[in-house]
């Protein structure tokens, strides 16, 4: 049996996800920080396959791929509202810096 | 053997463009670089036989949201590594610590995961036919509220991008 083993993808898995969070707290380009927020999303696609192609039942492995369907999904919504924002953000002050957008502070 | 080495190549490739994608400064470069990022994972899912999976992943991700992500890079002008300076401040080796520390647990629990050896899943499973099967049959409603969740974004992004009439 020469299959890749279930722990190299989730190793892989760890990797890019570690990799996107790290880049959403040290970066400051909004924009650069929604890439590391997809890096994270297809982390953990990449981890429901993996999972899904080790499962016996057809049933239990058709769901890991649906569920890979609504991420996509979800992704899809949140870039759309997210880059809106950061054209408004844009609009109101010229700059994008996250640190010095404070309107939502109380 | 070839299926080990083709995904050793294929994982070295996806984690040094990840890493690209993080430390370069100029964010054009990020963006064709997670392009390749995601070119390498929809191979990957090829291999572990999601084909469908894997054709959407092209089309979705390095298709439209990257449109969309360049789109917006060029239009805000951000393309200058300058446009935002990344200053040294305690973010950044705190950010390292901790990364480090979740990714040693990460990678301690999947070796210690004792999971039945071989892979089960036939190249059926993979298939537009079976999961749109399951997709619109058992998953039926979720598929709805994704389709609401769809709707609402388009909307919300249309109203936020509106100029205000004054």
């Amino acid at each position: 049996m020469d299959a890749v083993p279930l722990n190299a993808y989730l190793i892989l898995s760890a990797f890019l996800f570690i990799m996107g969070a790290v880049g959403v707290v040290i970066k400051r380009n909004p924009i650069v920080m929604f890439m590391c927020i997809e890096l994270m999303l297809n982390a953990v696609n990449l981890s429901f396959l993996s999972f899904a192609r080790y499962q016996t039942d057809l049933l239990t492995q058709v769901s890991g791929h649906v569920f890979v369907l609504f991420v996509f999904g979800v992704a899809a919504a949140e870039v759309a509202v997210g880059l809106g924002i950061i054209t408004v953000m844009f609009r109101l002050r010229e700059s994008i810096d996250v640190d010095e957008v404070t309107l939502l502070r109380g | 053997m070839g299926e080990r080495i083709l995904f050793f190549i294929l994982a070295i490739v996806a984690i040094l463009s990840a890493g690209g994608v993080v430390f370069s400064r100029n964010p054009v470069r990020s963006a064709l670089l997670l392009v390749l990022n995601f070119f390498t994972l929809a191979l990957i899912y090829f291999t572990l036989s999601a084909q469908f999976i894997g054709a959407l992943q092209v089309i979705v991700y390095a298709g439209a949201i990257m449109v969309l992500f360049l789109f917006v890079i060029m239009l805000l002008n951000l393309g200058s590594p300058d446009a935002i300076p990344q200053e040294r401040d305690l973010k950044r080796p705190l950010a390292y610590l901790i990364g480090f520390g979740i990714l040693a647990t990460l990678v301690a629990q999947s070796l210690a995961l004792l999971y039945p050896g071989a892979p089960q899943a036939s190249h059926e499973v993979g298939t537009a036919r079976v999961i749109g099967l399951a997709l619109f049959t058992q998953w039926a409603y979720p598929l709805l509220l994704m389709g609401v969740l769809l709707t609402v974004g388009v909307i919300g992004s249309i109203l936020l991008a509106r100029r205000r009439a004054s």
